[in-house]
């Protein structure tokens, strides 16, 4: 059983199993409340589940793609839940547990994901199909891109507002029984802080 | 005190993640038990100023092993904890959302109570770690890179006011600026102070920002440093277009001092006006070796006892939210629950969020 958390939009945590699916799952839409809302979520979703935090096996997280400040949230709070716990992460990519979703309400063929990156961007992510294990399998992505490449593709488009938390820990759960590797440690921000290098001091006088 | 009361005082992890220093510490009761730190000052350095997307990445990356070591430094585990304590603000909010969310997700975790708790506080706090006793009310103030505040604590858990705060920039950051001025690295408070150790404070007559008595009128207790800031860097430029050498000991040392002077000259006034013969330091800018000489001068002549908590104190820590938590845990407060934010401008009336 898994403790799963998604901050690469809104803010969404649920608890799975490998058998009996989702079985709790509570979300917050609003992308800019992620630190508020996460412990509470955490909470509501191991009572509803009736689960001890003995009782599980490991925390699921989302890495991203993502707008920074929120990502951080969830992945911060499942690295100090694992610790607390005294069990692993493991990381998934944010995109991939909407494709698994697609794929597994009966999707099929090529699949281009989309969710909002800001600044009039969009992550995205390209899928081929699912696997024989109905695993999505990403071909290209995540990137980051600005609208107008993407509007021109011709593929089948799925623009998503929200991570599913449940579906990202079912997603965890069958790419632990297939042996799948998961994400790396490092975020996807994809994005480098924005900093620009000042050109030294600023004149003061005329 | 016997072993047996100490066991009775809680145990208590602290959190602070409000600018770019990922702190853990843990504490019994007034005992500290470790102090943790780890930061993001060195990627700051080349944009000469604290990147706010960068210390949060850094957060992100430091706070799982920094809370490891914490343990291990201690000697304790989670779950001999009686509570977490973490800062809600004030400070840069994707930095404290970090401090935030971890906090949360480690409280459920362990179902132990959550204190959200105010930085500003929290280095008030720190003094009660120092072995010594400790009383009010006292006067503190708090200068570092990220604020510069003067307040009256008359008790900790229950009764801060804010005297008193910059309306511009913070002491740190100027001392970081005129640095650059002057072609020295970051940060800039021990270059300056290093530069300064040669020089004549009393070369250059910069001004002290909100001293006048029309602004006392209204700013008694404010700061300001940066019409400061723009008045050595016209100092600096006249003498360049001249085509004369900046004699950098002199300038650095007569800046220093003008901080220094009208940081110490308010805060002497506030014991003064309120009556309140202690005067506290915290912040990074206590390691500054001109703020400590004039504070210890000025608070000697005037009858205040003067407290200055060891550096690693002073700065950005965890064992000062770890120290304010165990004193709201003490005196029987409620914890603070899971529906607390980061707010990047709590006030310092808001001991606990
Ligand atoms: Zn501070």
């Amino acid at each position: 059983m898994l403790l799963s958390i998604d901050t690469s939009a809104g803010t969404s945590v649920a608890v799975v199993d490998r058998d009996r699916g989702i079985i709790a799952e509570h979300s917050e839409a609003d992308t800019r409340r992620h630190a508020e809302v996460i412990g509470e979520l955490i909470a509501r979703c191991l009572t509803d589940a009736g689960v001890a935090v003995t009782g599980l096996s490991g925390v699921a997280v989302g890495m991203g793609p993502g707008p920074f400040t929120g990502l951080r949230v969830g992945i911060a709070a499942a690295q100090s839940f694992a610790l607390g716990a005294a069990r692993p992460v493991v990381r998934v990519v944010s995109h991939d547990a909407i494709a698994y979703g697609h794929y597994a309400s009966g999707g099929s063929g090529p699949l281009l994901v989309t969710t909002d990156a800001r600044r009039r961007e969009l992550y995205w992510s390209e899928y081929a199909g699912a696997d024989e294990q109905g695993l999505p399998v990403r071909v290209e992505g995540p990137g980051l891109s600005s609208p107008d490449p993407i509007a021109s593709r011709d593929i089948r488009r799925l623009d998503a507002q929200e991570v599913s938390a449940g579906a990202l820990g079912t997603l965890a759960e069958a790419m632990h029984l297939h042996g799948r590797s998961f994400a790396g440690e490092e975020p996807l921000y994809l994005r480098s802080p924005d900093v620009t290098l000042a050109a030294g001091p600023k004149r003061v006088s005329g | 005190m016997t072993r047996e009361h100490r066991a009775h005082e809680p145990l208590v992890l602290g959190i602070e993640t409000s600018c770019d220093e990922t702190g853990v510490g843990i504490v019994r009761g007034t005992t500290l038990l470790a102090n943790v730190i780890a930061s993001s000052m060195d990627e700051h350095a080349r944009y000469g100023g604290v990147v706010p997307e960068i210390a949060a990445r850094a957060h992100l990356e430091a706070l799982t092993p920094t809370l490891t070591t914490a343990l291990e430094q201690a000697d304790v585990t989670l779950a001999d904890l009686d509570a977490v304590a973490v800062t809600s603000g004030p400070g840069l909010s994707g930095a404290l959302m970090v401090g935030v969310g971890a906090a949360k997700a480690l409280a459920v975790s362990l179902d132990k109570p959550l204190y959200a708790v105010n930085h500003l506080v929290g280095h008030v706090g720190a003094d009660v770690l120092t072995g010594e006793d400790v009383e009010h009310p006292t006067v503190a103030l708090l200068v570092s890179g990220g604020h510069t505040s003067l307040l009256l604590v008359r008790d900790l858990v229950n009764d801060v006011e804010m005297l008193g705060e910059t309306i511009d920039d913070a002491a740190g950051e100027a001392f970081d600026k005129v640095a650059r001025l002057l072609g020295l690295p970051y940060p800039g408070g021990p270059e300056i102070d290093r530069a300064a150790a040669s020089g004549d404070p009393t070369a250059i007559r910069f001004p002290r920002g909100l001293s006048l008595p029309k602004d006392m009128e209204k700013h008694r207790y404010d700061f300001s440093f940066s019409g400061l800031k723009t008045a050595v860097a016209r100092w600096v430029e006249q003498r360049r277009d001249a085509g004369e050498e900046v004699p950098v000991a002199d300038v650095a040392a007569s800046f220093r001092e003008a901080v220094a002077d009208v940081l110490i000259t308010k805060a002497v006034a506030a014991c003064r006006d309120l009556g309140v013969p202690r005067l506290l330091l915290g912040g990074g800018v206590v390691a500054n070796a001109r703020v400590r000489a004039l504070a210890e001068e000025r608070c000697a002549a005037a009858g205040i006892a003067l407290r200055i908590p060891p550096f690693s104190l002073c700065t950005d820590n965890g064992a000062m939210i770890a120290a304010l938590g165990a004193q709201l845990v003490a005196a029987g407060r409620p914890p603070s629950g899971l529906g607390f934010g980061a707010d990047s401008t709590l006030p310092v009336t808001s001991i606990q969020a």
